[in-house]
C-alpha cells in the first residue's frame, strides 16, 4: 500500500470527521438538555430516518469488511452470518419493535419496571445492557484499531494504540455533547455512506463478470483452492461434532441476539408512535437485507478478482479483502482509480466504526444514567431536577463509558473481533431476551421472575465464556499458559439462552407474591394499542 | 433538514395516524361501561372528520385505583381482545415457522454437508439457495406483516388508544 493511499484515505477521514463534528455543533446549538432530547433526540425522527439510523447502527465493520472476508476466504460459512444477522430483524419486526416503542421510554428496563417493582428489576436490567454494551464496544474498537491502522500502513502497536483511544475519545464527544440527535444524523449518514460504497463496489464486480453470476460463482470456486467445496458449507465449521455444535450456538445467539441489544432497542423511542417504529424497521430490513446480499457478492467476488490465497497473505481473518477488491476494481495498485477506491471503501470502514461505536456508548450511558444511577440514588428536588441530573450523569457516564472501552479494548487488542461480537449478541440473547419477552408475552410473570432471568442469563454466559478454550487452555487462549476450560464451545449461546428463560419461568413459579394484574393490563393495553406512550 | 416538512410530505393523502394530536378522539366513549360494547363497534372503519385536538396537559399524578380499572376493563374489552387475538394469530405462527427455517437451515448447514452440496442448476446448490431462500423469506414476511398490521390492527389499535386516553385523562403514566 502506497502514500498516496493513506494520504487520499487521511483526507476522507478527516472529511468525515469534520461533517460529524459540524452535525454536533449545529445539533447541541439548540439543545434544552431534556431527558426526552438527549436520550431519544426528541422522539420525532421519520421512519425513513430511523430505518437508516438502524441500519447504520447495525451494520458494523464487522459485517462490511469481515463478512466479506469470511466469504472471500471461506466461501459458503461465511454466506451463514449473514443470514443470521438478517433473519435475526424478524424477531424484532414480530415481537419487540412495536411492543417496545408504545411501553417503553428510553430504555430496555424501562418496559420490565412498566409492570414490575421498579428498583430490582432496573438494577438487573440496567447492569445486563452495560454489560452487553461494554462487550459490543470493545468488539468494534477492537476492530477499528487493528483495521484503521492496517489500511493506514502503520500496523504497528503503537499506531493501534492510537487509533483506538482517537477513537473512543470522538464518540465520547458526539455523544456526550450531542446526544441521540447528534448520534442519530451521524448514523444515517454513515449508512449513506456505507450503502453507496457497497452498491458501486457490487456493480464494478457484476461488471467484471458481465452480470454473469454463475461464472462469478465457478471463478470463485476455481480461484479460492477449494474447488466445489467452496460453495459448500463446512470449509470453516466442519469437521468434529464440537465445532459443529458451537456453530449451532452462534446460529442461535445471532437470531435471537439483536432483539436483546440496547442500542438496537433504543432506536424505537426516536420516533413517535409504533406505526413509525414498524415502519423504521422495515425501511432498515430492506437495507440490512440488501446490504448482506451485496456482501456475497463481494466475498466471492473478491475471492475470484483476487484469489483466497492473495487475500490470506494480506490479512489471515480476511478483513482487508474488500480494500483490496477495491483497489484491483479500480484498476489496480498506482492507478488513479484504485487509489480514489481503495481510500473511499477505507473511509467508509472508519465512518462505519465511529458511527456503531457512539451508538453503543450512548445506550450504554442511558442504561448507566436512566437505570443505574436513578435507582440508586436518594431521590430529592423536583421531578425536573431530578431530570437534569440525570442528563448531566448521561454525558459524564459516556466518558465513563468512553474510558472503560478504550482500557478494555487496548487489553483485548489481540482477540478475535467475530468471536466478541458473538459473544455480546449471545449475552444479549441470554440476559436481555427473555426477560424481555416474558414481561410482553406472559401474564403471570413476576419481580423475582424478571429477575431472576436477566441473571440466570448473565450469569451462565460470563462463567462459561471465562471456562470455555477462549480464555484457556489453548494456544490462541487469554491465558495459554493454565488451563480450567471445562465447557468445551467458544459460543455459550446453546446453553445460557434456555437458562434464561428456565431460570424466569423458575422464578415466576416460586414467587411469594402473585403477577399485578392491573399493571399486566396497563402493559398489555400500552403495548398493543400505544394509550398512554411516551 | 426539515424533518416536518419532509413527514408531511410522505405522507399526504394518507390518514395521518402517525401524528396522534391531529387525529380526531372518537367521540361517544366517555363511559366505562363501554366495556360491553360489541366488537363491530370498535371495528368501525368509518372515522369522524379529523378535528385538531390540543395536547392533554400531562398530570402528573400517582396511581390509582380508577387508573387501574380503566386498563383493566379495556384489557377485558372485547375491542381489545380482538386486535390481541390478531395480532397474536399472526405473530406467535409466523415467529414459530421463520425460526424453525432458520434452525432447520443452521443444522443441515452443519449436519447434513452432502444434501447441502447437491447441485441443483448451474453453479447454484441446495446450501446456495437455501440462504438465498432465506433472504427471499425474510423480505416475503416483512412485506406480510407490514400488511397485516396496516390492515389488521392498526385503526383499531388506535381507536382503544384514543379511547383509553380519554377515559384516564390523557397521557399520564
Amino acid at each position: 500500500m502506497t502514500g498516496d493511499h493513506q494520504t487520499l484515505a487521511l483526507v476522507l477521514f478527516s472529511v468525515f470527521i469534520a461533517v460529524t463534528l459540524a452535525i454536533t455543533t449545529w445539533v447541541s446549538r439548540r439543545r434544552h438538555g431534556s431527558a426526552e432530547e438527549f436520550y431519544a433526540g426528541g422522539r420525532l425522527f421519520s421512519p425513513m430516518e430511523n430505518g437508516f439510523a438502524i441500519a447504520g447502527d447495525y451494520m458494523s465493520a464487522a459485517s462490511f469488511l469481515g463478512i466479506s472476508g469470511l466469504i472471500a476466504l471461506f466461501g459458503y460459512d461465511g454466506l451463514l452470518y449473514s443470514v443470521g444477522f438478517l433473519v435475526a430483524w424478524l424477531v424484532v419486526l414480530f415481537l419487540v419493535a412495536e411492543l417496545v416503542r408504545n411501553c417503553g421510554r428510553f430504555t430496555l428496563a424501562d418496559v420490565v419496571a412498566a409492570r414490575m417493582r421498579e428498583r430490582p428489576v432496573r438494577i438487573a436490567a440496567g447492569t445486563a445492557s452495560v454489560t452487553v454494551s461494554v462487550l459490543y464496544l470493545v468488539a468494534q474498537m477492537v476492530g477499528a484499531g487493528s483495521l484503521v491502522a492496517l489500511l493506514l500502513g502503520g500496523a504497528s502497536q503503537q499506531a493501534r494504540t492510537w487509533m483506538v483511544i482517537g477513537v473512543g475519545a470522538l464518540m465520547v464527544v458526539y455523544v456526550a455533547f450531542g446526544g441521540m440527535r447528534a448520534t442519530t444524523w451521524i448514523q444515517i449518514v454513515k449508512a449513506v455512506l456505507l450503502m453507496g460504497g457497497a452498491i458501486a463496489l457490487t456493480v464494478l464486480v457484476l461488471i467484471r463478470f458481465h452480470g454473469d453470476f454463475n461464472t462469478l460463482l465457478n471463478t470463485a470456486a476455481e480461484r479460492s483452492g477449494h474447488g466445489r467445496e467452496f460453495l459448500t458449507p463446512g470449509l470453516r465449521y466442519g469437521g468434529g461434532w464440537t465445532a459443529r455444535l458451537d456453530f449451532i450456538s452462534l446460529g442461535i445467539a445471532l437470531v435471537l441476539g439483536t432483539a436483546g441489544l440496547p442500542h438496537i432497542l433504543s432506536r424505537f423511542y426516536t420516533v413517535p408512535t409504533a406505526r413509525s417504529a414498524r415502519r423504521s424497521v422495515v425501511w432498515s430490513i430492506g437495507l440490512i437485507g440488501g446490504f448482506y446480499l451485496m456482501t456475497i457478492v463481494l466475498g466471492f467476488g473478491a475471492a475470484a478478482v483476487l484469489g483466497s490465497s492473495a487475500v490470506h497473505a494480506s490479512n489471515a481473518a480476511g478483513n482487508t479483502a474488500v480494500p483490496l477488491l477495491a483497489l484491483n476494481l479500480g484498476g489496480g495498485a498506482g492507478s488513479t482509480g484504485g487509489t480514489v477506491l481503495f481510500a473511499v471503501v477505507a473511509a467508509v470502514a472508519f465512518a462505519t466504526i465511529l458511527a456503531v461505536v457512539a451508538g453503543i456508548t450512548l445506550a450504554s450511558s442511558a442504561s448507566v444514567a436512566h437505570d443505574l444511577y436513578a435507582s440508586l440514588r436518594r431521590p430529592r428536588g423536583t421531578a425536573q431536577d431530578a431530570q437534569r441530573a440525570e442528563v448531566a450523569v448521561a454525558r459524564i457516564a459516556a466518558v465513563g463509558v468512553g474510558a472503560v472501552a478504550i482500557g478494555l479494548s487496548l487489553l483485548a487488542q489481540d482477540l478475535n473481533v467475530a468471536f466478541l461480537v458473538g459473544l455480546a449478541f449471545a449475552v444479549a440473547a441470554s440476559a436481555n431476551l427473555p426477560v424481555l419477552l416474558y414481561t410482553l408475552f406472559w401474564r403471570r410473570f413476576t419481580t423475582r421472575g424478571a429477575v431472576w432471568s436477566v441473571y440466570g442469563g448473565l450469569i451462565p454466559a460470563i462463567t462459561l465464556v471465562v471456562l470455555s478454550p477462549v480464555v484457556s487452555g489453548g494456544t490462541e487462549s487469554i491465558f495459554p499458559g493454565v488451563d480450567f476450560a471445562v465447557f468445551p464451545l467458544e459460543n455459550p449461546g446453546v446453553v445460557s439462552i434456555p437458562l434464561g428463560f428456565l431460570m424466569g419461568w423458575l422464578g415466576t413459579l416460586l414467587s411469594p407474591e402473585a403477577a399485578d394484574e392491573a399493571r399486566h393490563a396497563e402493559t398489555e393495553v400500552r403495548a398493543l394499542t400505544g394509550a398512554g406512550a411516551a | 433538514m426539515d424533518k416536518q416538512d419532509g413527514r408531511s410530505a410522505g405522507e399526504s393523502g394518507a390518514l395521518r395516524l402517525d401524528d396522534p394530536w391531529y387525529d380526531a378522539l372518537a367521540s361517544g366513549w366517555g363511559e366505562l361501561d363501554d366495556e360491553t360494547t360489541p366488537a363491530d363497534e370498535w371495528d368501525r372503519t368509518e372515522k369522524p372528520e379529523p378535528v385538531p385536538v390540543p395536547p392533554p396537559v400531562p398530570v402528573a399524578e400517582p396511581r390509582s385505583a380508577p387508573h387501574d380499572e380503566i386498563y383493566l376493563a379495556v384489557q377485558r374489552s372485547a375491542a381489545f381482545q380482538e386486535v390481541r387475538r390478531r395480532y397474536r394469530r399472526f405473530v406467535l405462527p409466523g415467529t414459530a415457522v421463520f425460526l424453525a427455517w432458520y434452525l432447520a437451515y443452521v443444522v443441515a448447514a452443519t449436519a447434513a454437508p452432502g444434501l447441502m452440496a447437491h447441485r441443483v442448476v448451474g453453479a447454484l446448490n441446495v446450501a446456495m439457495l437455501a440462504g438465498l431462500g432465506q433472504f427471499a423469506t425474510t423480505f416475503l414476511l416483512t412485506w406480510a406483516y407490514a400488511r397485516h398490521a396496516r390492515l389488521r390492527r392498526d385503526r383499531a389499535a388506535l381507536d382503544i388508544r384514543w379511547e383509553t386516553q380519554e377515559l384516564t385523562g390523557g397521557n399520564i403514566r
